[in-house]
């Protein structure tokens, strides 16, 4: 079967696997055997480092507040003044994340985040919460599933979220029990009513204190036997979690989401593909090793073939942390990457519910697909933003989102670029810089259009700028 | 070569020699200006933030009401009065001329099962119809714009504007999307900038999947676009089409006076979208909600009359919602949180005659609360599936995935 050419592989790789990766780097790395450049990936250099922008603070949540606000100890001014800071360090957190994205290190780690993020979606208002959050699921992105399920359900974002501080003896509530199984393991199909009713009570008590430490409480835990997956016995929670990982559709189930975001957003019905069959047997027998699955999976001939290469419609961070990281891109202000994120439709830490992104096509129609093809003019070449996008509803998030809409000051460091492209003639620059840039060939109409952005008698330099700017404008840039 | 002489000449063009999108094709036969099936209008405007149906409508007779809202409520004698239990609040005198000249009908109690006090999860499923365990990727009014693309050999996003920058959940379909405009012009020229322009016009090198589909979207907006500006000019004189009516200057008021130059431009597009945002009131609701209401009832009343007289009164119709309404008690800001049922507005023509009131059901019952909040009696879906199925014209089951009562509203 035909092979994609090594350059093109390569930054098939990154961009699967990452967020592409410079000139400088695809230079080097195709000189050197996949199989190699993907252990790198996977054996970063660097010790993981958790994010922080808030510590130390207690995670009091809303109506703990609301109700200090009733007793006096907290006036009004300091509640407003609370719910502002909250929401600017989310937008910290979120900028510090994408920052990290675009930084290249450990490149897979902060992908397979990105990955986790939509799969354990989780969004609460609390920055403490979500720092912590994010931080557990950044450290296990590439560790063993079950330490990553068991560390996500003990997270008090998680917790909050869905609803599970309100599952106690006697009143349950079903919602972690429920998405825990439909969305985070077996998938529709494998459990019944019985198995979320009785798995419910099996995490009653499972909550969090009020400095955001996981809490066991037992005066609310329902002791009974519970009968789930045919098995009794007086379970607790983590006794769930362990029976979700003996059932081998969890495996075939994060398998199969794992093989759609990396290997082909486009595959029709998988369920009864051997390939994913194969895979998942793997990733069960490995004990869910993440790290396993993943090398398979990128260092298999046919994740090479032509049919995969640029065919997946980057998510907008994908886009922005790939542009970023191309081309060395800063903001001057915090509040760009959010207006990007928001216009485009995905904010980190801000996903829709508790499915995720539905991501592929749904990424795309009119507004998002011209907004995409402006951005490299707004960041490359100071063009104007001329748009807004919408207010969510949320008084809380409008207090960021009217901020500094129209401004998008942004630095290229272009030196560092050009150098790639300082010994290509003039003539071959277009066709360079496009094999660099696109993983679609460059159509000959796509050529010429491409070419009449070059002005007349410009410098070398300036000939890269404006091809760059123009090539990402193409259709085939929002693909990777 | 200007786009329009392009499309002259591709059209005298031998075939294959250039491969015009297909979407193409459908404009130069003039299919794109093809008139909804139904003839009529629907224009949704959506109040995010969950606004307090409590103080829009208020029970002025209820005196639990009164007891759980003690600095909120809206005093007996400020009411404006639609019958015996119920009125507006003051600010909506405009919305209450409406209803007194028989165009408003207020639905009460409008919820869904096991409702979501999240502002996201809650427009979610009002936008998609889902059921609250549900995640559809899908919104009703673009699985609308679906049903009517299947079978045709082209789909238009037209048929569905939204008057926004950016897309609504709600219309986006999976074949078809809605189109965000907030400006005929400024949209247009966006798709003449010279790259989205000339890319419109070509095919990709490879016909991957994705790649195809990106090129389709590119096709379609630029052309959709490009009917709506010229659809929205005036013959000759080169201006965006000017309605006569005159609108109050708030964001919605602006919004409206759009859809009112659209509809009047005799553009196929039988949906409307606009939201407007603020209803949040947690902290200090009375001026706040106050001044969002006015604008609101304000712009509404422009809208009517504009289509009033343009003779267009029967075949528009405005459908008002917002994702929640709010806790009965009020909170310790002055404010109220998030709650569940709420009232819903059609206010237009073509609506029954002949209605003693035009309340559809009763007032919220106090006393008989889950937790603090409203119980439903009415499912949102119930007023899409009318909607759908009494004033579009189309099938409501295959867009709603099952089969709702409908209500005889319309």
């Amino acid at each position: 079967m035909p092979i994609a050419d090594k350059q093109q592989s390569i930054q098939h790789l990154f961009w699967r696997a990452g967020f592409g990766a410079t000139p400088a780097v695809i230079q080097r790395e195709s000189h050197r055997p996949i199989r190699k450049v993907v252990h790198d990936l996977l054996h970063s250099h660097e010790a993981f480092a958790p994010l922080a922008v808030v510590d130390g603070e207690s995670p009091v949540d809303r109506p703990v507040l609301r109700k200090l606000v009733r007793e006096g100890t907290v006036d009004r001014v300091m509640l407003r003044q609370k719910i502002k800071d909250d929401t600017e360090h989310l937008r910290d957190l979120n900028g510090l994340w994408i920052e990290r994205m675009a930084s290249g290190q450990d490149a897979l780690r902060e992908k397979m985040a990105l990955f986790w993020h939509g799969h354990f979606a989780c969004r609460v208002r609390n920055p403490v919460a979500m720092q912590h959050y994010l931080n557990t699921i950044r450290q296990h992105a590439l560790g063993r599933f079950g330490d990553l399920l068991m560390g996500v359900s003990k997270e008090p974002a998680m917790l909050q979220f869905l609803n599970n501080q309100q599952n106690r003896k006697n009143a349950p509530n079903e919602n972690f029990a429920r998405e825990v199984m439909e969305l985070f393991t077996l998938g529709r199909g494998n459990y019944t009513e019985s198995d979320i009713k009785q798995a419910a009570r099996a995490f009653t008590g499972w909550g969090f204190s009020p400095d955001g430490q996981f809490l066991f409480r037992e005066n609310q835990h329902d002791d009974g036997p519970k009968t789930i997956f045919g098995e009794t016995g007086n379970f607790v929670g983590e006794d769930v979690i362990r029976l979700l990982l003996a059932k081998k559709p969890t495996a075939r189930f994060v398998t199969e989401k794992l093989y759609r975001f990396l290997v082909d957003d486009q595959a029709g019905n998988l369920a009864t593909n051997p390939r994913i069959d194969a895979l998942a047997d793997r990733f069960y027998s490995s004990g869910y090793d993440i790290s396993d699955l993943l090398e398979t999976i990128l260092t298999a001939d046919w994740f090479y073939e032509p049919a995969y290469i640029g065919n997946r419609i980057k998510s907008p961070v994908e886009l922005l942390a790939g542009m970023q990281h191309t081309l060395s891109i800063t903001f001057e202000q915090k509040q760009s990457v959010m207006f990007i994120q928001r216009t485009l439709g995905q904010v980190l830490l801000y996903p829709p519910n508790v499915a995720g992104w539905p991501g592929g096509r749904n990424w795309i129609d009119s507004s998002s697909l011209l907004f995409r093809m402006q951005l490299p003019n707004i960041l490359l070449q100071a063009g104007q933003v001329n748009i807004k996008p919408k207010e969510d509803g949320d008084v809380n998030t409008e207090l960021l989102a009217r901020r500094g809409n129209r401004q998008m000051s942004a630095t290229v460091s272009w030196t560092t670029f050009e150098q790639a492209f300082d010994n290509v003639k003039a003539d071959k620059l277009p066709d360079a810089l496009a094999a660099y840039l696109l993983q679609q060939p460059l159509g000959p109409a796509q050529r010429a259009l491409v070419l009449k952005r070059v002005k007349p008698e410009s410098t070398h330099s300036e000939q890269i700028r404006s091809l760059t700017a123009a090539i990402m404008a193409l259709p085939e840039y929002q693909l990777c | 070569m200007k786009r329009r002489d392009f499309l002259t000449q591709s059209a005298l063009t031998t075939a294959g020699t250039m491969l015009i999108p297909h979407f193409l094709k459908a404009f130069e036969l003039n299919q794109l200006g093809a008139a909804p099936a139904s003839g009529k209008t629907l224009v949704i405007v959506q109040l995010s933030g969950g606004n307090d149906g409590l103080n829009t409508v208020v029970p002025f007779r209820n005196d639990i009401y009164y007891r759980e809202r003690p600095t909120l409520a809206i005093a007996r004698d400020k009411v404006l009065a639609i019958n015996d239990e119920i009125g507006f609040n003051p600010a909506l005198e405009s919305l209450k001329s409406l209803y007194d000249d028989g165009l408003v009908t207020v639905i009460n109690n409008v919820g869904y099962p096991n409702p979501d006090r999240s502002h996201f999860r809650s427009m979610d499923i009002w936008q998609t119809a889902s059921d609250a365990d549900q995640y559809l990727q899908t919104g009703w009014l673009g699985r609308y714009l679906d049903a009517n693309c299947a079978g045709s050999s082209s789909c238009h996003p037209h048929l569905a504007i939204e008057v926004d920058d950016t897309l609504s959940l709600a219309l986006k379909g999976s074949s078809v999307n809605g189109l965000a405009v907030l400006d005929p012009k400024k949209l247009y020229n966006q798709t003449r900038s010279g790259l989205v322009e000339n890319l419109a016009t070509v095919k990709p090198a490879h016909a991957h999947d994705n790649v195809g589909y990106l090129y389709k979207t590119l096709a379609e907006t630029v052309s959709s676009a490009e009917y709506v500006y010229d659809k929205s000019k005036q013959s000759g004189a080169g201006a965006v089409h000017t309605t006569t009516g005159t609108y109050p200057a708030s964001e919605l008021g602006n919004r409206l006076k759009t859809v009112s130059e659209l509809i009047q431009s005799g553009v196929s597009t039988s949906v409307y979208y606009i939201s407007i945002s603020g209803f949040d009131t947690h902290i200090n609701q009375p001026g706040q909600q106050e001044r969002l209401l006015r604008q609101y009832g304000d712009a509404v009343k422009a809208f009517m009359g504009d289509m009033k007289a343009s003779n267009r009164l029967n075949d528009v119709l405005l459908m008002t919602f917002s994702e929640f309404g709010r806790r009965v008690k009020q909170n310790a800001s002055n404010g109220t949180d998030h709650g569940t049922a709420n009232n819903v507005f059609l206010v237009g023509g073509g609506l029954p005659t002949g209605m003693q009131q035009r309340i559809f059901n009763e007032a919220p019952n106090l006393t008989n609360l889950d937790e603090g909040d409203l119980k439903y009696t009415v499912d949102f879906r119930s007023i899409y599936a009318t909607l759908l199925r009494n004033w579009l014209k189309t099938d409501d089951v295959a867009i709603l995935g099952r089969k709702f009562d409908t209500l005889g509203l319309v």
